[in-house]
């Protein structure tokens, strides 16, 4: 076996320019794999843990007829907790209202929540510093959306629990940013206690945001949702995205293979009377099948070392500084932060490294099986069989 | 347009301060205006921030419970039909070739994109039942002398806090409606104009109804033909008619 790798590793430098060209193709894709997985990798991290912390916490408690992808559900989804079951929890009401910015009719969904809250980054307690007699809070891409600004009066439109419609002017007292377009994309947000006031829900809740200490209990007409739970739909993405991007993979290693495969078939063709000259050696045909086999698998190590060499200033560089895809697929409903870090683990980058040298060996082998039934004498002449 | 023709006259009659005189005053509206049944031919014309359009439509009712619309023109919404019985709203549309039930938030939506909304039409309690009412004062409206009448809810459960209405003081015929949030503001308006005499009745045909909070001219109502105490055959109000 040592021979064996010693004499591909030889005969592979000493085909030069060939060689450097196949090894060229698969560190290429070596690079884009590691790379575009990597991305993935790093967005899937950022995105729980934002949703983690902007909007989901630890868990979220919800009323049992709350749907939040049903906004029909949301005018009856309301109910109390005791003060021992909402222990370690923030309650959030959500009710449909309204806006009316500029005169143009907007459906919104406003939120409350209380202003002492910390169980997610949302700074609803900057509302304190307000004067303004119903300070609200939005996001910066609902801003833009709505065409409102820091100061801005809005009319706002809304229902109390009996259905009578309401309506008063809203100041536009904060606007913050955040990656998780789910907790501002047409959304309200407010003190609780006051949004309570307004639709005369006192003490009601849509939703609970459970914190750290939280222990899952059971609660009649409450469904509790663990974070695996919330962010099942967001995995599922990223999930359909790896498996989209497989696809592309697949080509580009299919391409590198087949220049792998045809290298393969001409080396056998060209060098027959080496192979001859092995078998009359001594070798038997297994054993030069095994060296040309090995050559072939070799490119996909080289491939390997040259990726890296090459691939590990990139990597380095995009996993400290980021990748700035800016905002513009923003609103697509999925959580995406301006700046993706990748993230390249060892496992990514040996099992790219593993998976290209299977490859590369299988394709390398099917060729070299045609060494066993070569004539040796033939082979030694060179006549072409 | 009979919908609202409906919901402005038909369920007028108020107590309280001044009572008798706010009871008598939309009482004889209601005489006025409501029959057993109608036919009415109307254009709904709905006005956009560039352009317009009008949608015709022939509806049938009798008493304030029972409804049905069919709209013939333009031709996308042509072979629309609604029905209503009462509080339940069905809508057939031909290009889809099935009936769906409107319940809920669904009741929320906009008319045809006008500014009236399907909850809108299924007011069917009596004002009397929801609304404290009294005469607040005398206003000239077009030429014509007119009762203010202010409407304060009386139930938790009133779609608006509180309405006023404008009433032609010889014709007994609404010729603004007012609604109002539980704040004072002022949610929606209504005009009604062109009163004419209709067999025996003054009837208003044309009439504008404006969400105040939004721009723009609101969504005009003008009834083409109009025919009161026909006999209507009872399928038309059924499911079954909807997809004949």
């Amino acid at each position: 076996m040592r021979i064996a790798i010693k004499m591909a590793f030889k005969n592979l430098i000493g085909a030069g320019l060939r060689t450097w060209l196949n090894v060229s193709v698969l560190a290429f894709c070596f690079i884009i794999i590691v790379f575009y997985n990597g991305f993935l990798n790093g967005w899937q991290e950022q995105g729980r843990l934002d949703a983690k912390n902007w909007e989901y916490g630890n868990g979220q408690l919800f009323h049992a007829d709350f749907d939040p992808y049903d906004v029909f559900t949301i005018k009856n989804s309301h109910g109390t907790l005791s003060e021992a079951e909402s222990e370690n929890l923030t309650p959030v009401l959500i009710q449909q209202a309204t806006v009316y910015p500029n005169g143009r009719m907007n459906p919104t969904i406003i939120k409350g929540i209380p202003l002492d809250q910390d169980v997610i980054n949302l700074p609803i307690n900057l509302l304190t510093k307000s004067d303004a007699n119903l300070p609200v809070l939005i996001g910066e891409r609902m801003a833009q959306s709505i065409n409102v600004g820091k100061g801005d009066n809005i009319l706002l439109r809304w229902r109390d629990r009996n259905g009578t419609y309401d309506a008063t002017n809203i100041t536009i007292a904060e606007i913050f940013d955040s990656n998780v377009t789910t907790i501002y994309n047409g959304q309200i947000w407010m003190p609780i206690e006051i949004l309570r006031q307004m639709t005369r829900l006192t003490n009601e809740a849509t939703m609970y945001i459970a914190n750290e200490q939280y222990q899952p209990s059971q609660v009649d007409g409450w469904e509790f949702h663990n974070l695996t739970e919330l962010l099942k739909d967001f995995d599922s993405a990223v999930q359909a995205e790896r498996i989209g991007s497989m696809i592309v993979y697949s080509i580009l290693l299919a391409l590198g293979l087949l220049a792998v495969f045809d290298t393969q078939v001409l080396s056998i063709f060209r060098r027959q009377r080496e192979i001859g000259t092995y078998i009359a050696l001594g070798m038997t045909r297994q054993q030069v099948m095994k060296i040309f086999t090995i050559e072939g698998g070799m490119y996909s190590v080289f491939a390997g070392v040259v990726g890296l060499i090459i691939g590990a200033p990139l990597f380095y560089y995009t996993s400290s500084q980021g990748i700035n895809i800016g905002r513009s697929i923003e609103g697509m409903g999925v959580h995406l932060s301006d700046i993706i870090y990748p993230i390249y683990g060892a496992t990514l980058i040996i099992g790219t490294f593993f998976v290209l040298v299977f490859s590369a060996t299988l394709v390398s082998f099917i060729p070299a099986r045609k060494i066993s039934t070569l004539n040796p004498v033939n082979a030694l002449k060179g006549k072409v069989q | 347009m009979k919908y609202l023709i409906t919901l402005l006259f038909t369920l007028l009659t108020i107590t309280q301060i001044n009572a008798q005189d706010a009871t008598a005053i939309l009482n004889k509206v209601d005489d006025n205006i409501n029959s057993n049944t109608s036919i009415t031919k109307s254009d709904m014309i709905i006005y956009g921030r560039r352009n317009q359009r009008t949608v015709t439509s022939v509806g049938y009712s009798e008493g304030k419970n029972k409804s049905f619309s069919e709209y013939l023109a333009p031709a996308r919404e042509r072979g629309t039909k609604m029905l209503k019985l009462e509080d339940n709203l069905w809508i057939y549309s031909p290009s889809t070739d099935r009936t769906i039930q409107l319940s809920g938030h669904m009741l929320k939506q906009s008319l045809m994109g006008s500014d009236l909304s399907y909850e809108d039409m299924m007011e069917n309690r009596k004002l009397t039942e929801m609304y404290d009412a009294k005469v607040i004062g005398e206003e000239t409206i077009d030429e014509r002398k007119t009762w203010i009448l202010q409407l304060n809810a009386k139930v938790d459960d009133a779609t608006y806090d509180s309405r006023k209405v404008w009433i032609d003081t010889e014709r007994y015929v609404p010729l603004r409606e007012e609604l109002f949030a539980k704040s004072g503001q002022l949610l929606k308006r209504t005009e009604l104009k062109d009163v004419k005499r209709i067999d025996g009745r003054w009837y208003p045909t044309k009439m504008n109804y404006k969400d105040m909070l939004k721009d723009g001219k609101g969504t005009d109502f003008v009834v083409l033909e109009i025919e009161f105490d026909v006999e209507i055959p009872a399928y038309i109000f059924s499911k079954g008619a909807l997809k004949r």
